[in-house]
């Protein structure tokens, strides 16, 4: 009994101890729950919502690009495709794959949808979460699209779409300018989330690349609620972004057009440029691409036949391509020794058909020689022996220092990004590249263009632009500034941007290139323009590809169509028009073309008088037109 | 002790079954039921509204280990007394079963399919334990108890199993062995040193036992030490559950409208973790009257235990309290983030039969040591009634 009595209190007593050890391990609890759910609840709340709510990005529709009348020439066209949602397709206790199989199988009879593709759809199919919609085709036509929206009911797991691609009214006239979009690689940086989306595109090239991040807009977002697995629950809240901007370029699509028709399947490349405002109002590359293509993706045999090309289709030759100036540099080599006094207006040199220097002959192109010829007559029949002389007595760092302030050998900063700079060598040059000492021989080559100096089409055309102005820098531009400040007609010689020329020495130039054309000695007098007032002064060039040889000089040079394309010469010309005053100007090289005055010529003139019929740099889109009212005029 | 003593009542050795119904513990009923219901109304909005994913099994499950209390309520508690060594025995040979099958499948073996159900025989060990413990104290002086020389039994009784257990392995359950049946050693006398002996001899066996571990134990050990040491691994678990835990704060975020439990973001949401679930959307207020409801239980399960007038029933019923009590503790401290994850469910809540037909069993055997309170037990069998 007292064995019972002593258990039982011993019993109690410890129960006691038992339960006053719970209540603190229970109290323990409670301070925890108090920890977590009242002293750390907003941070922990904060946690949950980040977990659920996912910030989901829209991509905005990208910017056009039209031109300077306000044509479309980059725009966007509503893409039809079909999605397959896998877990929409599902039959219970079946496989995947298989359930999505009968659909592709059922989508076939309404759309043309070979083996590939589906082998493609269902290998995304085991890759990807059930819930993630797959591209199954893209680009249908308008066709079919409705007749699959018409079966959508038949076809579970099915969704129509609209997606959004690049498209490119103008094709190719305007690939190389305009450029392409492609979709973002992994070199890309990361500097924008919008770059992550699936199927975004980026500016690749051209103006799409130039202005890329105006084009872009601002992404919108949608606050969705997602579960552990990524699934969308519903959407919580959107945010509208902004579509990307329009951009205007200067391009007159229609002379461009013009442009590039008339060029044909010529390697070639052109620009016209405004000779006041510096607007670029027509770049061509020749051959060109269709830049719809890249936005699509392109096949391997595509791609292959693009970069073999050997016209190099590609490349915009525009302003990638260097080609030796010729003849077309004569009236710099005639500015340097005019402006330096080495040599003045009234320089007279007797052309016996070529000069000796040491003992080197340096030809002329005429073989039986020009005569004397002053320095108006040097530049209208191109005389080489004349420049010769010129360059021989100015020597090379002064041409140099002319070329330079001409713009030649340096880019113009298009922003087109594949821009070339050219090459206008100096002694200093010559020294520091090949380690040897300029030649005086080598000064009588690039008095006629050739040798070492090395321009673009474009800065040609600018060249001929600020020989045309009366001696004013300009600088191209591709883009059109949205609000221009109205410019003050200025003055050649008090502008800030002028290249400070004799107007003296300029106008004797100038009257070289009104002879080339419009005097019957002048060696484009078949590429004159013929309509009253539409006149255009020029200059042609044609730089040799390879050396002729003693030969080939004495029996004659061989017929052109002997000679294999790429040995023949380049064909240079550059113009501009009215004569009276001067709005136009345009560069043509023709790779491998032959004649500059024959081929380059009789293009320049077209695309000049086409641009001056349409007044092209006098017309503006209406968006820009309270921003400029009267175009730039010198007094 | 004379009979006069105790007055007429006690006189009466052998109830009526009309008796033990009527002297059932309506009270202790209620409070296990109200607590499955809340469960219940958890699973309810887990499930998204819908009743067949797991209420309705959990309701099933509920009705049948109602039953089994029921049935084991009305059992004499002596019978229980007589049983306690051979459910012990069975226990411990089905453990070693298991166990040997395990090894032949590799993995993680812990049921035992004896036709028509399969059973935990990890479980059954839980209950058989506290009955064996109590028929052994029972039947031994409080003098006995406080010597050490009949302490080795009780000290086997409990070690086996729970090595047996731990191999498995289940470090939950050999814990809650562990623990319980160092209570019953506790009020059964065992003097506090030993305790402290075991305790300082558990403490210098750590570093061994470290290595009988297995990775993903270990893991859970290092995460609990850490949790941000790999918060989409082997930490997802307890951080997430924190989450859900902070955000429901005092109110909780309302019925159905948990973010983290509906949306997946918890493992386990309707068994081990289901305590987070209820914590977030029922919030702290919800959680302390659950809190409330378990303390209830466990006061009932100590009333019965301080009323009853034979050992074998006081030890039996603070036995199964305290189970129930370790259960409790073990699933809310893992579920917080103060302990190590072990599989422990949150009991009469968690989605599953084990559980529930264990612990159900349990306060069967509480409610028969209260109907059966007034009996008294020789030590020996055939011995004087103490």
């Amino acid at each position: 009994m007292k064995r019972e009595t002593g258990r039982y209190k011993t019993f109690s007593r410890r129960s006691a101890l038992l339960v006053g050890g719970q209540g603190l391990l229970l109290s323990a609890l409670v301070s925890r729950l108090y920890y977590l759910q009242v002293i750390r609840s907003e941070e922990y709340r904060m946690l949950a919502d980040e977990n659920r709510i996912s910030l989901r990005l829209l991509a905005p529709p990208r910017g056009l690009i039209v031109d300077r009348n306000g044509e479309v020439v980059a725009g966007n066209m509503q893409n039809y495709r079909v999605l397959l949602v896998p877990e929409q397709a599902k039959r219970t206790g079946e496989k995947l794959a298989v359930s999505a199989d009968r659909t592709l199988q059922a989508l076939a009879k309404l759309i043309p949808l070979d083996d590939f593709q589906r082998q493609r759809v269902l290998r995304e199919v085991g890759r990807k979460r059930e819930f993630v919609p797959i591209t199954v085709a893209e680009n249908l036509t308008w066709e079919d699209f409705s007749r699959i929206n018409v079966h959508a009911p038949d076809l579970p797991g099915i969704v129509p779409d609209v997606g959004e691609t690049r498209h490119y009214p103008l094709g190719s006239h305007l690939a190389h300018l305009v450029g392409y979009v492609a979709p973002v690689s992994e070199s890309d940086p990361i500097d924008d989330p919008m770059l992550e989306l699936p199927g975004f595109r980026i500016g690749r090239s051209g103006v799409e690349r130039k202005s890329d991040l105006l084009l872009r807009g601002k992404a919108g977002s949608t606050h969705v609620e997602v579960n552990a697995h990524g699934r969308v629950i519903r959407e919580l809240k959107r945010v509208a972004g902004h579509p990307g901007r329009k951009v205007a370029i200067t391009i007159d699509a229609h002379l461009q057009e013009f442009a590039t028709n008339r060029m044909g399947e010529e390697s070639a490349g052109a620009a016209v440029i405004d000779v006041f405002t510096g607007d670029v109002l027509a770049l061509v590359s020749t051959p060109s691409f269709d830049p719809t293509q890249f936005a699509f993706g392109l096949s391997r045999e595509e791609w292959n036949t693009l970069v073999t090309h050997p016209r190099k289709p590609l490349l915009n030759k525009a302003v990638t391509g260097q080609y030796p100036p010729g003849s077309t540099f004569k009236m710099v080599v005639a500015l340097a020794g005019l402006e330096g006094g080495i040599i003045h207006a009234g320089h007279r040199v007797f052309c016996p058909g070529h000069m000796t220097l040491g003992d080197r002959k340096f030809h002329c192109w005429k073989r039986g020689g020009h005569g004397e010829l002053t320095l108006t007559e040097g530049i209208e029949q191109s005389c080489d022996v004349f420049f010769y002389d010129v360059a021989r007595k100015v020597g090379i760092d002064r041409i140099a220092e002319m070329a330079t302030r001409f713009g030649l050998g340096q880019t113009t900063d298009l922003g087109l990004g594949t821009e070339r700079p050219g090459l206008i060598p100096t002694r200093e040059w010559k020294l520091k590249r090949t380690g040897e000492a300029w030649q005086a021989g080598e000064n009588l080559v690039a008095g006629i263009g050739q040798g070492f100096v090395l321009t673009t089409p474009l800065q040609l055309a600018a060249m001929t632009a600020m020989l045309a102005n009366g001696g004013v820098r300009i600088t191209p531009r591709l883009v059109l500034p949205a609000d221009e400040p109205l410019a003050a007609p200025w003055d050649a010689d008090t502008d800030p941007r002028s290249l400070k020329l004799s107007p003296g020495n300029l106008a004797a130039v100038r009257e070289g290139m009104v002879r080339v054309v419009n005097s019957q000695r002048g060696t484009g007098y078949a590429a004159r323009i013929r309509d009253k007032g539409f006149e255009m002064a020029g200059k042609s060039g044609t730089a040799q590809v390879r050396g002729i040889s003693v030969a080939e000089r004495d029996e004659g040079l061989p017929a052109i169509d002997t000679i294999p394309w790429e040995h023949r010469d380049h064909a240079l010309f550059v113009g501009y028009a009215p004569i009276g005053s001067p709005r136009y100007a345009c560069a043509v090289v023709i790779e491998h073309g032959g004649g500059g005055s024959s081929v380059a010529g009789p293009m320049v003139r077209d695309i000049l008088l086409q641009a001056q019929k349409t007044e092209s740099g006098r017309r503006r889109s209406r968006q820009f037109a309270d921003a400029v009212p009267t175009p730039l005029v010198p007094r | 002790m004379s009979l006069s003593d105790t007055g007429l009542r006690l006189t009466k050795v052998e109830l009526g079954f009309g008796q033990k119904i009527a002297s059932l513990n309506w009270g202790l009923i209620l409070l296990l039921t109200g607590t499955t219901g809340f469960g219940l109304l958890v699973l309810y909005s887990l499930a998204g509204g819908i009743t067949d994913t797991w209420v309705e099994k959990q309701a099933v499950r509920f009705a049948l280990g109602f039953s089994a209390m029921i049935i084991i309520a009305l059992i004499d508690i002596r019978i229980w007394l007589n049983l306690a060594y051979v459910a012990y025995g069975v226990a411990l040979a089905l453990l070693v079963g298991v166990d040997v099958a395990g090894y032949a499948s590799m993995g993680a073996q812990r049921w035992i399919d004896i036709g028509i159900i399969s059973l935990q025989p990890s479980e059954l060990m839980k209950v058989s334990l506290v009955l064996a413990l109590a028929r052994y104290f029972h039947e031994h002086t409080l003098e006995e108890a406080q010597s050490l020389k009949w302490l080795f039994v009780p000290v086997v009784m409990i070690l086996a199993p729970a090595a047996l257990v731990l191999v498995q392995p289940d470090l939950g359950t050999a814990t809650l062995l562990l623990m319980c049946g160092a209570t019953l050693c506790f009020l059964a006398g065992v003097r506090i040193w030993v305790f402290g002996v075991a305790f300082a001899a558990a403490a210098a066996m750590v570093p061994l036992g470290w290595q009988f571990l297995h990775d993903y134990q270990k893991n859970r050990i290092l995460t609990f030490l850490d949790p941000e040491r790999d918060p989409l691994g082997a930490g997802y678990h307890i951080l997430q559950s924190k989450i859900a835990l902070g955000a429901g704060g005092i109110f909780g975020r309302g019925f159905r409208e948990g973010t983290q439990s509906h949306l997946s973001f918890l493992p386990e949401m309707q068994t081990d973790f289901i305590f987070t679930t209820l914590a977030e959307e029922f919030g702290m207020v919800g959680a302390l009257c659950l809190l409330g409801l378990y303390v209830c239980i466990l006061a009932y399960g100590m009333a019965i235990a301080l009323r009853s007038r034979n050992h074998f029933g006081r030890l039996v019923a603070m036995g199964i309290g305290t189970t129930f009590f370790c259960y409790v503790f073990i699933n809310i401290a893992m579920v917080t983030g103060l302990l190590p994850v072990v599989g422990v469910p949150l009991p009469l809540i968690s989605y599953g039969g084990t559980a529930m037909v264990t612990l159900m069993a349990g306060f069967g055997l509480v409610i028969s040591v209260y109907i059966h309170r007034d009996i008294r037990i020789p030590r020996r069998p055939g011995g004087p009634v103490s």
